[in-house]
């Protein structure tokens, strides 16, 4: 069976998952994730028609809490973990990209 | 008793009868336990990071509280080895990813302030598979764990780490995290008592998430009744927990003795039968069948057709849900950040913050963690979702029905744990399809949300530890807790792993 996927399909995917992948990446997953979607053929080839999917095996429906206020996480906390900060808040590079 | 030894070895029953006694104090508990990882943890390498201090402080409170005649817990001073996934404010976790080096929770997971509550003692965070991605440990984004039994072979994984520290008696109990087996695998792998509860018994809440349909924490030990006494210090509904089961758990410790008189077990032919399995892991399956009919229960063999697809079905849904769930570590609130790079590799300080997310995820992440990302991304992309995800919850669906049928005739069911007893470290590092294979006996118990345990069953002609696999339906931990003790009865398991001098030749 040929490889269900290309190369491009991998960069392409890599792009949507936020992953900068090295070349050699790129190549060996083309090979590995192949692999494992022939080897999910058998699966695909499955008559489930009618059958519903499930999402979750022990169905829980409407958990909701009171809506009432309680404490939430210590903000000085929080911000000692995060990897840049300034003036109580979170520090990230631009959000827009420049226009070409 | 005032030395130190003797303590180590002993059952989490023992150890908390001795310090509720007063006849060793909590501190000289901890202090003998983390003397044994000091001297032998170098071989190991089970724990990421040792409790040392913080242990002790945990341990001195509980003999102050004992001085003070305060009513002590169920674990009050006992040392619990915590696999890295759960979150603790006293010491970093890493879920095993160097995108998390050196992370400090700003609050406990559920079931660690559960253990904190009952008196236990945390006496490190266990090494694992990056982020639970795996079924050797050999995915750490730190380094390998080894088996005790064999150093040059693997633990098993993901809880490779908690699995290895029970076997080598650095602490009687060990908490991990069961997506695709990940409990019971490395238990059976290294001769220890390893359960994977019902999906939503044991809260998830501080549990870093991989697969969220499909996670649950559980308890290792040496012996089935220790394993009781762990389950029911941690489970329970949990507010804090959505998917957490509102109902209260039926007793499990209370019944363990009630033996399996007139129970009906069930051989699973498929999972017995399944390709690759060393004759001796079936012959264990042979003996655990003739223990039972022994001890009075009825057995029987019982086909579930579609556990066949049940592998394939698993490496579409957890790696889907890891994608979305893995998605939080863009560099922003917590872990590491890299800097885009641009052209001859300088750091590009003016780039925009998707290329940030990108260099950092590259950069964090470890190769097994980016595949799966890979794989789940793609099995959701536009195109393919019904294809690959939605056909797969629709086989999960299929695999919940033949289940039911079976327990219709049967109490509880039995196959192997694991095909193989411990392979060799790198056996199967470089295909993946081969290592995602080692987990096809406990994989049916995470998609139908049930419970199954692992049991020590004796040694191959290698002198690995085998292990034999009990699982039951739903809320149906009573039930399979007392059917695993029967079987520790019957197998009489009661190797322990030499390790320094005591594998001295």
């Amino acid at each position: 069976m040929s490889n269900p996927l290309t190369r491009s399909d991998v960069t392409h995917v890599a792009k949507l998952a936020r992953l900068a992948l090295s070349e050699d990446e790129v190549e060996q997953f083309t090979v590995q994730l192949g692999a494992v979607l022939e080897h999910f053929a058998s699966v695909a080839a499955l008559d489930t028609s009618g059958v519903p999917p499930t999402s979750h095996p022990i169905p829980l429906a409407n958990v909701l809490r009171p809506d009432e206020r309680r404490p939430t996480l210590n903000r000085d906390v929080v911000l000692a973990m995060a990897p840049a900060e300034e003036d109580g808040r979170f520090r990230v590079p631009r959000i827009l990209a420049e226009e070409a | 008793m005032s030395s130190s030894d003797g303590l180590v070895g002993r059952t989490a029953v023992e150890l908390a009868e001795l310090v509720r006694r007063g006849d060793v104090s909590a501190v000289e508990v901890t202090d003998a336990h983390l003397a044994r990882i000091e001297a032998l943890d170098a071989d190991v390498h089970s724990f990421l990071c040792v409790g040392g201090d913080v242990a002790r402080a945990a341990a001195a409170d509980v003999d102050a509280a004992r001085a003070r005649r305060e009513d002590l817990g169920p674990l009050a001073g006992v040392p619990v080895a915590v696999k890295d996934m759960f979150c603790t404010t006293d010491l970093p976790t890493t879920a095993g990813s160097r995108i998390l080096e050196g992370w400090r929770p700003p609050y406990d997971s559920t079931a660690v302030a559960r253990l904190r509550a009952a008196g236990a003692v945390v006496i490190g965070k266990t090494n694992l598979d990056e982020f639970a991605m795996g079924s050797s440990t050999e995915n750490s984004g730190y380094f390998p764990t080894a088996n005790p039994w064999d150093l040059g072979r693997v633990p098993g994984g993901s809880s490779g780490g908690s699995a290895a520290a029970v076997a080598a008696r650095f602490a009687p109990l060990a908490l991990g995290t069961d997506t695709g087996g990940s409990i019971r695998q490395p238990a059976a792998l290294c001769g220890v008592v390893g359960m994977r509860p019902t999906y939503g018994r044991v809260s998830r809440y501080g549990i870093v998430a991989y697969a969220s349909s499909l996670d649950q924490a559980g308890p290792f030990a040496t012996t089935v009744t220790d394993t009781a006494l762990l389950l029911e210090t941690i489970w329970g509904h949990d507010p804090m927990d959505s998917t957490s089961i509102p109902a209260a758990p039926e007793p499990a410790l209370a019944r363990l003795e009630d033996g399996v008189e007139g129970l009906r077990v069930g051989v699973v032919r498929e999972l017995t039968e399944v390709e690759g399995i060393q004759p001796e892991v079936r012959a264990a399956v042979d003996s655990a069948r003739n223990l039972y009919e022994k001890a009075g229960a009825s057995v029987e063999v019982v086909s579930v057709p579609s556990v066949e697809y049940g592998l394939s079905a698993y490496y579409i849904i957890a790696p889907a849900e890891a994608s979305s769930n893995l998605a939080r570590y863009d560099g922003v609130r917590y872990g590491l950040r890299a800097e885009a790079r641009g052209s001859g590799g300088v750091p590009r300080k003016d780039s925009e913050v998707a290329a940030m997310n990108a260099a950092t995820r590259e950069a964090g992440f470890g190769t097994e963690v980016k595949r799966r990302i890979m794989l789940g991304t793609y099995a959701l992309s536009a195109g393919y979702y019904d294809a690959y995800y939605g056909q797969a919850q629709r086989v999960r669906t299929l695999i919940i029905r033949d289940f039911a049928r079976a327990y219709e005739r049967f109490d509880v069911l039995l196959a192997p744990t694991s095909p193989t007893t411990a392979f060799e470290l790198g056996a199967k590092t470089s295909d993946p399809l081969a290592m995602y294979l080692s987990d096809v006996c406990t994989i049916p118990t995470n998609l139908t949300g049930a419970c199954a345990i692992s049991v020590p069953a004796g040694l191959d002609a290698a002198g690995l530890p085998i292990g034999v696999q009990v699982l039951a339906p739903a809320l149906g931990e009573a039930v399979l807790l007392r059917a695993a003790r029967a079987l520790e009865v019957g197998f009489a398991f009661a190797g322990v792993p030499k390790l320094g001098e005591e594998a001295a030749p």
